[in-house]
């Protein structure tokens, strides 16, 4: 039997837990103006996952560069850092049924520490860092753990409302084992008066909802004089067992 | 009371917002010498088996104008319907062929464009035969939860017409927006978030 990549469980093949919609943002979010013209009006057409659903491509830590988890040196000119509060960001990858989701694909995105991407459609007045780039990515370990190191974003002004910020938040893309895992969200930090006032974290329906997005500061996990660290775990759909399910089996 | 099951929430989507190339092609947005090359940027090679082909996708707003901040991922089986993943345990998939792509909309047309090659059959769980097909995931500003569909292709009428999967669309008229148009020298697939062509999308 083959095995789970990093791990000697055996490799699952079982269609994935029917998503909470309401748990997730809806498609049209008012406050949200760009969703306006952006959200499917038609209801959405069910079916259980086939293997096209179920399966997902394999990423190898031998693809990783030896920068990829450290955003502050990643884009630094040799023997400088980028600028800002130094943070460690640590967690796991796990599914509904809480277990580790082991190579699983995380990319993260920011801005500097003054809230400005690197990016030639970012026109706000604060200034680029020479030395930060901006993005990292890793890949999750045997029981779904990560960890990367970079500068604390700043928050952002940005066109919706008249004066709409959006609160310190790093973007976070997660590739599980299957297609239909697939997940873009945003890392939030503890303690930000600007999460509960921003139109697009209110899109989530639950508070409990956007609690799960808000990274706690661990003191635990905190380097004396160096950085401090934040906790933020990922949950993936889960997959059912077919362990009593009908399929016609190819081998 | 009884027992927990234990289960956790799946964590909520949030948008990918305007700058999502800088994560996931930042190599395409000028962000050099930080990943050599932008994660399925290619997906095939000299010795991958098939039909090869070019996929146009652009995506439009309710108000017609195309997406330029979009960023959109296929997955699809090689040219014999096997996948390259853990989970295909019928057979072994072509070595060469990767399966995924990733692109990034055209800052002016918006177009994605993937080089492939055409999917063979796969099967469902209880055997029957699903038409050749290409998974497609949407996401973008204006986007809260990203967005699956699937590009099914034109010349394969039969094998579309029995496929397990278009045949749970009610609205006839509505499959059609998961049929590519053959163009001059590629695929294309335009998909409409919104209006009369509105693309069927999937919860799966
Ligand atoms: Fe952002």
């Amino acid at each position: 039997m083959a095995s789970d990549r990093l791990s000697n469980r055996p490799v699952e093949t079982g269609p994935f837990f029917q998503r909470d919609r309401n748990w997730h943002p809806p498609a049209l979010t008012p406050g949200y103006k760009t969703s306006v013209l952006r959200s499917p009006q038609r209801a959405l057409i069910s079916f259980d996952n086939t293997l096209s659903e179920t399966a997902g491509p394999v990423f190898g830590h031998a693809m990783l560069g030896e920068g990829d988890n450290d955003l502050i040196h990643n884009f630094a000119s040799p023997g400088e850092a980028a600028l800002g509060e130094r943070i460690i960001v640590y967690g796991r990858v796990i599914d509904e049924r809480g277990v580790g989701v082991p190579g699983a694909l995380l990319e993260f995105w920011q801005a500097n520490a003054g809230g400005r991407y690197r990016h030639k459609k970012d026109g706000y007045l604060a200034p680029l860092d020479p030395n930060f780039g901006g993005c990292g990515r890793t890949i999750t370990g045997g029981d779904g753990g990560y960890a990367f190191r970079s500068i604390k974003p700043g928050p952002y002004p940005w066109p919706n409302g008249p004066n709409d910020w959006r609160p310190s938040h790093i973007h976070f893309s997660v590739f599980g084992h299957g297609f239909a895992q697939r997940l873009i969200t945003q890392m939030y930090f503890e303690g930000d008066p600007l999460i509960w006032r921003c139109p697009i974290v209110r899109g989530i329906p639950d508070r409990a909802a956007i609690e799960q997005l808000i990274a706690a500061v661990d003191m635990e996990a905190t380097i004396p004089m160096d950085a401090r660290a934040f906790k933020f775990d990922i949950v993936l759909r889960g997959r059912r067992s077919t362990m009593f399910e009908n399929r016609l089996e190819g081998n | 009371m009884a027992q927990s099951l234990d289960r956790q929430k799946e964590t909520p989507s949030q948008t990918a917002g305007p700058y999502v190339h800088i994560g996931l092609t930042p190599n395409v947005v000028g962000i050099a010498g930080v990943y050599r090359e932008d994660l399925g940027s290619s997906m095939v090679e000299d010795g991958t088996r098939g039909e090869r082909i070019t996929l146009i996708v652009t995506v439009f707003d309710g108000a017609g104008a195309p997406l330029r901040d979009a960023l959109v991922e296929i997955w699809q089986a090689d040219a014999e319907g096997f996948y390259p993943s853990p989970a295909e345990r019928r057979g072994r998939a072509d070595p060469h062929f990767s399966g995924w792509g990733r692109s990034a909309a055209d800052m002016e047309t918006g177009a994605c464009l993937f080089h492939t090659i055409k999917p063979g059959r796969v099967p469902m769980a209880d055997g029957r035969l699903m038409a050749p097909h290409i998974s497609i995931w949407i996401v973008a500003r204006g986007i809260n939860l990203g967005l699956h569909t699937r590009i099914y292709f034109p010349e394969e009428e039969e094998a579309n017409v029995s496929d397990p999967i278009l045949a749970r669309i009610e609205h006839r008229a509505r499959v059609a927006t998961l049929i590519a148009r053959r163009g001059a020298d590629a695929y294309v697939f335009d998909v409409h978030l919104q209006g009369d062509n509105e693309t069927v999308f999937f919860d799966s």
